[in-house]
């Protein structure tokens, strides 16, 4: 009685065995975490492990950039994919924490348009800084442009920017009549300039996107650049809270891959399919970050309705400007951000 | 006179003790070491390297960039704005404390210490629900005609000097109640007895008696003021840059350790040069409040 018993046991227990050698292929997937992970783990990273029969374990930090340093470092990463801000993607290819991609193994990048990857990342997920006001206030009449944020006469009311430069020397520049295909590469004495002529009549120089939703939700401004989710999550509670896509600043986080990182092939893998058109359409659905692939807006999963919503969406992504990460990871770039807390300071 | 025989018990007795002190101290001592001793020197150690090599660029930047100095006068003149204030603040209610009866001090007590388990993010949220421009306190102000414009009452070095001063309150309530409560009663009746008005008594007895806690309490709350980090994120409005700012602004922008890292050793420095001047005026361990 007790033989075949144990014998089932032990060939239960093979099967287990077997089932998990199949299920070892894993990758460690890591983003900021918060609803946006979780929405994530919904659209993208459930879908992904699914299709690849693969284990995605997720880790999360807020700023991935000296967690990706001090990995790298060691020589012995434990993460393999970050989805970060293209920045920390380029300078540590420069610096040799970051994977050179191999595009051969990666055909759904083919679907990115040029500005949308480099040689070591590819765009995931789309945002943008739009402006954004309170609809209470201005009615029929609403700020519609940066020239209008900067003008204080037509439209008054207190206004909070970003305490960052990316994004907001671009608006600077549109106010003062810059075209925008012609943003890049930045007159930064020339941003700097229209900023110091707003710089009076801003509030606060949030740091926070939490901040930025506090303080349209409270009133405490009454027009301020925003990240569109951000601003979307306070309409949606209810506050008179409207934005602009019209002169946007449209930016991208982008997936990329460590140096040594622990399992590179299916790292690999794990990018191709969840940048494919298919996986990226889900985004729309679980969170309001557009796709980073354009041809998700083909696939039918999104209602015309959403896409209109979609910062990435072909028709809002023409009326604003695309983010020069190129142009902000150049020394000039890393100059203006020096000069930055000077700015604010004085 | 000690020399003449080579084993006095006494000697021996005194020795044996000192082992026992150091083997009780031992591991709190290796955690000390480990955790903060030895991440402090590899800090050090890293703000003079650059590219594997050794450099001075990082504390170069004190002197070519504006910021710096900018960022550590700020710092400074927000904690010091805000070690008067707690000081103003804290010296009636320590005052009070100590001479009120017993259930009456352990009440006040107990409320200057009740804010401490809340965390300083809430109750930096907290502060920003009442100085802001639709907070609180503006809503009350125009509710009784006071006002018709709201006071900026934060988003700026204001609002963060507010936010600071109530938490750090309790840092100085508690060394200065320590130093009244030591303060014998009689030495005032006698004071009294000999006809000094209740003025008198207390600016030439009772305040020079205090002044060890004064002193213990400024201290602490300096120090703690120039590390602050959230409060002013939170409550600066963007414009109040503060030391510990500058380190996570160098870290991002610079990717070296060794640019924040110079940063912090700098204010180690100050604060060591603090703690040095204090102790010269007061001894080390009256200053912790041990005795």
């Amino acid at each position: 009685m007790r033989k075949p018993l144990s014998v089932a046991m032990l060939s239960a227990s093979l099967a287990i065995l077997t089932v998990a050698a199949a299920q070892a292929e894993q990758v460690t997937f890591v983003s900021q975490g918060g609803a946006y992970q979780e929405a994530q783990t919904k659209a993208i990273l459930d879908p992904v492990a699914k299709l690849l029969g693969i284990t995605v374990n997720q880790d999360s930090a807020p700023d991935a950039w000296p967690v990706i340093k001090t990995q790298t470092a060691t020589g012995k990463p434990t993460w393999d994919v970050v989805d970060t801000p293209t920045k920390d993607c380029i300078r540590g290819g420069e610096q040799g924490m970051i994977e050179k991609l191999d595009f051969s193994q990666i055909p759904n990048a083919a679907d990115l348009p040029t500005g949308y990857k480099t040689p070591y990342s590819v765009a995931y997920e789309f945002y943008s800084s739009v402006l954004a006001y309170n609809a209470k206030k201005y009615g029929d009449n609403p700020p519609k442009s940066w020239a209008d944020f900067w003008d204080v006469k037509k439209f008054p009311g207190t206004r909070a920017l970003r305490n960052h430069p990316l994004a907001t020397m671009e608006a600077a520049l549109l106010a003062d009549g810059v075209p925008p295909d012609q943003i890049y590469p930045i007159d930064v004495d020339r941003a700097f300039k229209k900023l110091e002529e707003i710089k009076p009549y801003i509030t606060t120089w949030w740091t926070s996107g939490a901040q930025s939703a506090q303080l349209l939700a409270d009133g405490e401004v009454d027009m301020e650049m925003a990240w569109n989710g951000r601003v979307s999550a306070v309409a949606k509670e209810g506050a008179p809270v409207k934005f602009t896509y019209n002169e946007g600043m449209l930016q991208h986080t982008s997936l990329c891959i460590l140096k040594g990182a622990p399992n590179l092939p299916t790292a690999i893998k794990f990018i191709n399919a969840a940048i494919s058109a298919e996986i990226q359409a889900n985004f729309p659905a679980h969170i309001d970050y557009g796709p980073g692939n354009p041809r998700a807006y083909e696939t039918g999963k999104i209602s015309p309705e959403r896409t209109a919503e979609m910062p990435s969406a072909p028709d809002n992504a023409m009326k604003q400007v695309l983010v020069s990460v190129d142009w902000w990871s150049s020394s000039a770039g890393e100059e203006a951000m020096k000069r930055w807390a000077s700015f604010i300071q004085k | 006179m000690a020399i003449s025989s080579a084993v006095d018990p006494s000697v021996l007795h005194e020795r044996r003790e000192q082992r026992l002190i150091l083997m009780l101290l031992a591991p709190a001592l290796l955690v000390v070491i480990g955790l903060l001793i030895v991440p402090l020197c590899w800090l050090a150690w890293q703000s003079f390297r650059q590219d594997g090599g050794f450099t001075l660029a990082h504390y170069a930047r004190f002197v070519s960039d504006d910021v710096y100095w900018r960022t550590f006068l700020q710092t400074f003149r927000i904690a010091f704005v805000v070690t008067v204030a707690t000081l103003l603040l804290a010296y009636p209610v320590a005052y009070v404390a100590a001479s009120a009866s017993r259930r009456m001090s352990i009440l006040i007590l107990a409320m200057v210490i009740l804010p401490f388990w809340t965390s300083v993010l809430v109750r930096s949220y907290a502060w920003l629900i009442l100085l802001q421009r639709r907070g609180l306190v503006n809503s009350a102000l125009d509710g009784m005609g006071l006002i018709d414009q709201p006071l900026i009452l934060v988003n700026n070095e204001l609002g963060t000097v507010i936010a600071t001063t109530h938490i750090l309150l309790p840092f100085m309530v508690l060394p200065l109640y320590a130093a009244m409560q030591k303060i014998p009663a009689d030495l005032m009746m006698a004071g009294s007895s000999l006809g000094g008005s209740p003025a008198h008594v207390f600016w030439r007895v009772f305040l020079p008696l205090s002044l060890p806690g004064v002193l213990a309490g400024t201290v602490l709350v300096f120090v703690l003021a120039l590390g602050f980090y959230i409060t002013p994120e939170l409550l600066g409005g963007g414009r109040t840059y503060m030391v510990s700012m500058l380190v996570s602004r160098n870290i991002e922008l610079y990717s070296e350790w060794g640019a924040a890292s110079s940063i912090s050793v700098v204010l180690l420095l100050c604060v060591f040069g603090i703690f040095r001047l204090a102790s010269m005026i007061i001894p080390f361990e009256r200053i912790m409040g041990a005795r």
